[in-house]
């Protein structure tokens, strides 16, 4: 193993035979013989190789390579399709109450009456989000939603006895799209894209038919701009009876705006991670609930959380988990879903309120549009120029081709060479249809100070390259860890450390 | 990685793939400007001896650090080797794109297919 010369140990390599933490306390039971209490073939002949560390050493390793990540708390990341937005405090400490944190999944229905209410009532706020009214929240990330959309769409259509093979995808959509409708059983269809940036029609036209079972759509969609034909797309592919599925990937341009109900989904599914800000990439786990149509309702996986009686009279209402659900696809997971999500994302839709929701999308966009525009104000569109130049929604898709033609430096290493001004770079060759594609989505919890910023940095970046291309090319420079080698890591992955 | 070049003595296809002819036999490779544009190729996912490929038609993949992409046949035949050696070091196809990096052999079945294909100069300029 390669190592930089201050880098860190890990535990293991720090173990020291007999080094303790902790001292357990005397028995306070009367002690018995191992073999009454669990059998020899069930126990391991030799204690597992855990580290043995004192509590200062502990403490003292994970606080520094700690330091040593990248995350929001700490700087600028405009990493395009991710949204990665300020997660507030307040809601570390709504879901760190006890009656949310130590919570059992196992508890009876009646003993978690506050849980299953806020479920509920989160279920009710993203159904009306969405324009469509019945919700669950089974899912646990965002591909895990989108194959809950692909078996919806499945037990729709077998339920009425058809039969269809194919799946719609625009080129310029997520990974996670094909991957899931394989995995779905379906095979993928591509769908072009025209010089605006929009799904093109005549292509989905031509593609659309009575064999056709969905289209994956994201709108805004991953190049960032808002599908124009959305209408005449919702006529084509319900005049074929196929469904239409909204990847909610993108959510955060458009709450309280348009719904993608209103636009003719049939299926949604939400990123509490992304527009919902639960903490991601690294920070904690996801979650991908889904909102359906009507003729969608009966499929949905179970349980449901539902509430029964109370009327106009909320006090008297009884929340219960729905196992009586005949047609539905059933679990999609052990339990109901990651609690600590719903509890997150249920603190900020209801500390935001509708208008505020509506505020965090108007300056989500006018965000992007600033910083598209002060690029361009700065000359880093003359070596990266917008891929298509539209007003855009919350993200914009720039092309690194003229700067590697003209400066000799790719896209990869201006991501690599703004780490060493404390930015996350931007997602980097995606879409794949946007040669040396950059995809920079700001969020709206960035100031403009922030922004303005990082529009100098990348022109500096741009300056510095015309004089010596190699700074970027060499970059990071000041990183723990300078440039990793990708193809390496690829091809000789070392998968397996012994100690 | 060596500075763009596009021998003379090959023949292109549009798609950025070349094939050099010997006889009734042809090897078959990617251009320096697509492993350029790939990035960096880390698996290279053969296709079998004895597999028919068709002109204009994807007969195998390459994986690179960006993405997974498709290679076009300039030509149609029966594969009769493929370049073992990559399955060890894919990144000879970014080394060397036109040399080690080379991807199959195939029998031509249509060896006048070759009309239809570019010279360098007209795929180079293709590319501007």
């Amino acid at each position: 193993m390669i190592r930089e010369a201050d880098d860190e140990l890990t535990i293991f390599e720090r173990s020291r035979a007999g080094r303790r933490a902790f001292v357990a306390p005397s028995l306070d039971v009367p002690e018995r013989p191992l073999d009454e209490l669990l059998a020899p073939a069930l126990r391991r002949a030799e204690p597992p190789r855990l580290p043995e560390v004192a509590e200062p050493e502990i403490v003292r390793h994970f606080t520094r390579i700690s330091k040593r990540n990248f995350d929001l708390d700490t700087g600028f990341y405009p990493l395009g399709s991710c949204t990665m937005k300020h997660n507030p405090k307040l809601h570390e400490r709504i879901a760190a109450l006890p009656g949310h944190a130590h919570l059992h999944p196992l508890q009876d229905p009646a003993r978690a009456q506050g849980a299953l209410e806020l479920m509920w009532r989160l279920q009710q706020a993203l159904g009306e989000l969405a324009g469509l009214p019945h919700v669950s929240l089974h899912p646990s990330a965002g591909a895990h939603g989108e194959l809950a959309g692909v078996l919806l769409t499945r037990a729709f259509h077998e339920d009425r006895g058809e039969h269809r093979s194919k799946v719609l995808i625009p080129d310029t959509a997520h990974g996670t799209n094909p991957a899931t409708v394989t995995m779905g059983g379906y095979h993928v269809v591509a769908v072009g894209t025209d010089t605006q940036g929009n799904v093109d029609l005549d292509d989905l036209r031509a593609k659309a038919s009575d064999d056709v079972a969905c289209l994956m759509l994201t709108n805004p969609s991953t190049v960032g701009l808002f599908e124009t034909g959305i209408e005449e797309i919702e006529r084509i592919v319900h005049g074929v009876g196929a469904t239409l599925y909204y990847d909610g990937a993108n959510l955060n341009a458009i709450m309280g705006i348009s719904r993608p109900g209103d636009m003719g989904f049939d299926i949604v599914h939400f990123n509490l991670h992304k527009t919902f800000t639960q903490p991601h990439g690294g920070g904690g786990p996801g979650a991908g609930p889904i909102a359906v149509s009507e003729r969608i309702e009966p499929y949905l996986p179970r349980p449901q959380v539902v509430r029964r009686g109370g009327g106009s009279d909320e006090a008297d209402a009884v929340y219960d988990l729905d196992y009586d659900r005949p047609k539905s696809i059933g679990r999609l997971r052990g339990f109901q879903g990651n609690y600590g999500v719903f509890v997150r994302s249920y603190a900020y839709i209801r500390s935001l309120g509708a208008p505020g929701l509506r505020e965090v999308s108007e300056i989500a966009v006018l965000n992007a549009n600033y910083l598209l525009a002060k690029l361009r104000q700065e000359g880093v569109l003359e070596y990266l120029p917008a891929a298509y130049d539209r007003l855009c929604m919350h993200e914009f898709v720039l092309s690194g081709a003229p700067m590697k033609r003209e400066l000799k430096i790719r896209t990869l290493d201006l991501a690599k060479r703004l780490l060493d001004f404390g930015v996350h770079p931007p997602t980097v060759y995606f879409p794949l249809i946007v040669d040396e594609a950059l995809l920079i989505e700001p969020t709206e919890t960035e100031t403009k100070e922030t922004l303005d910023r990082f529009a100098e940095r990348v022109a500096a970046i741009l300056r510095e390259a015309r004089e010596d291309p190699e700074i970027a090319r060499g970059a990071p420079h000041t990183t723990p860890v300078r440039r990793l080698d990708e193809a390496g890591a690829a091809r000789r992955p070392v998968l397996r450390q012994r100690f | 990685m060596a500075d763009a070049s596009y021998p003379e003595d090959l023949l292109y296809h549009p798609e950025h793939d070349w094939a050099r002819v010997e006889g009734e036999q042809a090897t078959f490779g990617i251009t320096w400007y697509a492993q350029d544009a790939l990035g960096e190729v880390v698996f290279f996912d053969p296709p079998k001896v004895g597999d028919s490929v068709s002109k204009d038609e994807a007969y195998t993949e390459v994986e690179s650090v960006k993405a997974v992409s498709d290679v076009v046949a300039p030509l149609s035949g029966e594969v009769v080797a493929i370049n073992e050696a990559l399955e060890q070091s894919p990144d000879k196809i970014n080394e060397d794109p036109y040399g080690e990096g080379w991807l199959v052999k195939v029998k031509l079945s249509d060896p006048a297919e070759t009309e239809s294909l570019l010279d360098a100069s007209t795929y180079e300029a293709s590319l501007q």
